[in-house]
């Protein structure tokens, strides 16, 4: 078989089992737009704006576990997805983005629409590649899809020069079915000893502690994650990225860790004598002060990635591998030793931790006059009956969202943990869409978040991606807000968001419904009503109390132990 | 930081456009300091091994030393620091040397094995093979004598012994 270049990229994609192209034409790819044209495997997905593309292709590999792929221009083509190759690089996100290049000669000219896309793009992909010849297009391609899906996954990015897509010179085209990478080893199987020496650790425990992250969504590891967790009878707490790697209505859960964790989760990681740490990788936002980290506790650590180990905290035990083959030869090893647990001890943990729990540190007052944004939230999670896939934009929303959705299932929550990227959200929500088009999938938003991609509203309609947004709409940039209250006198410097669009008009003048909920006693009733709408876009602008901060607490600098809880709640004594 | 040392790193990358760029930009990404850095094509063309001189504590030198690991372009990494190494430098030194100084310049190219490699009426050039303290030794032994450049490729590094640095992960 004879094929250009364009054709050759095309097919690539074809033996990979791409079905969803995000992109946007321009100069330097319109030879691979042709070949695309007269393809009807591969759906491309016209956004409009790359940076959309990328989130939109992130979205789609978070909910599906595929990789998502994108395609784009030179020059301001790339430079437009860098916050999105850089929002998946820091959540180990498979993805592919395909880049022109200005042709081999005008290389390095500064021609037009010329940028140095492996240069800008090198810290914030898993790898990337420049082209230089025909014949190797295949080889790179098989090369991409592997680094980007196995170990710790990644974006990578693939730079191709618009005279190697040339329709008019055909080569012979082959799919390798391996390839070789001799500088690329994921890691081999752990050593049984090792595991069995944490299986020993954990049983001797007498306040043990489990806190699982993103690792175990990505490794597909919620199962082997699940008996192990009911074999030994011990709390668990998920990571903002972890959310849904093991059910949140289960009574073994005791919800998210971290800045904004629970009274209970955080008291549980101070207090325990025994930490199993799974596919997540100690962030500051989850340790506090690392001096003050689970002081008393010996710490296992499983990660598939070795430069995770001993990165921020000291471990005791390190087993290094897929989380999924870890955790079930764990809880093979772990029946062995299930019978030295010390049940009374363990029952004393969990009398501990139910004071703790009764704290309810997520309780907050409902107003009769004005809505409160954690309402909103449970309100969406009764109606979809937490069966929706939930992605997020960043800021006060992201957090309620995180604290009040309980998710039972993984790749439901689809949010930018790691790098924290406000625009997300929408984007994020087509991918998914595309990817489960008979599922409920909800963007719960900001004011400010969403109006940075708000042009993919377009997309939405262009492509029929009824998904429903949910403005929690406080008119401030609320998390800059909250922190100006805490940490800078109330001096609220440029987070109160003026000029804000009506935001009916604006998603009807996309084509969408929008509806507005104002009062409390309306919420649920609107809620309803837009939730049931299954065939459009459906805007809820919730104008949520301006002032309601996110609780608990941990400021910068503090230990677990050190939560603010909310002013309601810090009233309450401990029953 | 006060703990920090003196490591010496060699790491085998593949032989390919952009290599180099993405172990510099590991280093200034993530904090590291590069003392020096040297880097050529071995006997299998495919591969170049460089050879990188840091400054820093035993924590951060096993972070680096994973996510040198991690690059896809790394085959192999390995820290020389406290095995049995060898280490050595080569010096370029331009001199400019008045007629009094000429016996002495003599004089401490032979103390340090040096050699002359190339003379004009006003200059002398010196070539001079050895560790990095020989080096700077002999650079600071100069005294009155002018330098008017001076150029070292950087340490290079290799294990004693039969121990090798394999070019497999």
């Amino acid at each position: 078989m004879k094929l250009s270049g364009s054709e050759i990229i095309i097919e690539c994609l074809k033996r990979e089992g791409v079905k969803y192209i995000f992109g946007y034409p321009g100069g330097a790819v319109l030879h691979i737009y042709d070949a695309l044209f007269s393809s009807n495997e591969i759906k491309h997905v016209l956004v409009r704006h790359e940076q959309g593309a990328t989130h939109a292709a992130d979205g789609y590999a978070r909910a599906c576990g595929k990789p998502g792929v994108v395609l784009v221009t030179s020059g301001p083509g790339i430079t437009n997805c860098v916050t999105g190759l850089a929002t998946a690089h820091m959540d180990s996100i498979p993805m592919i983005v395909i880049s022109g290049q200005v042709s081999r000669q005008y290389v390095g000219s500064d021609a037009f629409q010329e940028a140095d896309a492996t240069g800008i793009t090198r810290p914030v992909t898993k790898h990337n590649f420049l082209i230089d010849s025909r014949e190797s297009i295949p080889e790179v391609f098989k090369k991409a899809f592997k680094i980007a899906t196995t170990g710790r996954p990644g974006p990578v990015l693939i730079d191709i020069p618009k005279d190697l897509t040339d329709p008019k010179i055909k080569i012979k085209f082959e799919y390798p079915k391996t390839v070789k990478l001799r500088s690329y080893k994921p890691p081999k199987k752990e050593v049984t000893t090792k595991i069995e020496e944490a299986a020993k650790i954990l049983c001797s425990a007498k306040k043990p502690m489990i806190y699982t992250g993103g690792g175990v969504i990505l490794g597909n590891a919620h199962k082997h994650l699940h008996s192990l967790v009911k074999k030994l009878n011990y709390p668990i707490t998920n990571t903002l990225m972890g959310l849904g790697g093991y059910p949140a209505t289960d009574k073994q859960f005791l919800g998210m860790l971290g800045m904004h964790g629970t009274y209970e989760a955080n008291m549980a990681m101070h207090d325990c004598d025994v930490l199993l740490a799974v596919g997540a990788r100690f962030d500051d936002r989850v340790t506090g002060d690392t001096e003050k980290f689970c002081p008393s506790a010996k710490i296992i650590h499983i990660d598939v990635d070795p430069s995770s180990i001993s990165k921020i905290i000291k471990v005791d035990l390190s087993l290094i591998g897929e989380t999924s083959s870890i955790l079930k030869d764990l809880t093979k090893s772990v029946e062995k030793f299930t019978r030295k647990i010390d049940k009374k001890n363990i029952e004393k943990w969990w009398k501990k931790i139910e004071k703790w729990r009764q704290r309810k540190c997520l309780g907050y007052k409902k107003s009769k006059d004005i809505i409160k944004p954690q309402q909103v939230i449970e309100s969406l999670y009764n109606i979809t009956k937490g069966n929706a896939f939930v992605t997020s934009d960043v800021g006060q929303h992201q957090m309620w969202a995180a604290q009040y959705y309980k998710f039972d299932k993984p790749n439901r929550w689809i949010n930018s943990g790691g790098l924290g990227t406000m625009g997300f959200g929408l984007p994020a929500a087509m991918g998914v869409k595309l990817a489960y088009p008979k599922s409920e999938v909800v963007c719960v938003t900001g004011e400010a978040s969403i109006l940075m991609c708000i042009q993919e509203l377009a997309t939405c309609l262009q492509y029929h991606l009824p998904i429903k947004i949910i403005n929690l709409n406080n008119r401030y940039m609320g998390m800059v807000r909250q922190w100006q209250e805490f940490f800078y006198e109330g001096r609220y410097a440029m987070s109160y968001m003026e000029a804000l669009p009506d935001f009916c008009k604006l998603s009807s003048s996309f084509g969408h419904i929008g509806i507005q909920i104002d009062k409390p006693d309306e919420l649920e009733s609107k809620m309803n009503e837009a939730m049931s709408n299954k065939n459009r876009l459906v805007f809820v602008d919730v104008i949520t109390d301006q002032e309601e901060n996110v609780y608990p607490m941990i400021k910068s600098g503090q230990a677990h132990n050190e939560m603010h809880l909310s002013p309601t709640n810090e009233e309450t004594e401990l029953a | 930081m006060s703990d920090d040392r003196r490591y010496i790193i060699s790491v085998l990358v593949e032989n390919e456009f952009g290599s180099l760029s993405r172990i510099a930009g590991l280093f200034s990404a993530r904090g590291y300091n590069i003392h020096c850095l040297n880097v050529a094509p071995t006997n299998d063309e495919s591969i170049s091994r460089m050879t990188i001189v840091t400054m820093c504590n035993e924590n951060k030198i096993n972070q680096l030393m994973k996510q040198l690991d991690k690059l896809v372009d790394v085959v192999n990494v390995k820290d020389l620091t406290d095995e049995t190494h060898i280490e050595r430098e080569m010096l370029l030194l331009k001199l400019k040397c008045n007629k009094g100084q000429r016996e002495e310049l003599k004089r401490l190219v032979d103390i340090f094995r040096a050699r002359i490699i190339d003379v004009t009426d006003t200059t002398y050039t010196v070539e001079l093979t050895g560790a990095s303290e020989k080096i700077m030794a002999f650079v600071s032994s100069m005294g009155s004598i002018n330098i008017i450049e001076m150029v070292r490729s950087g340490a290079l590094g290799i294990s004693r012994g039969k121990d090798s640095l394999e070019n497999i992960k």
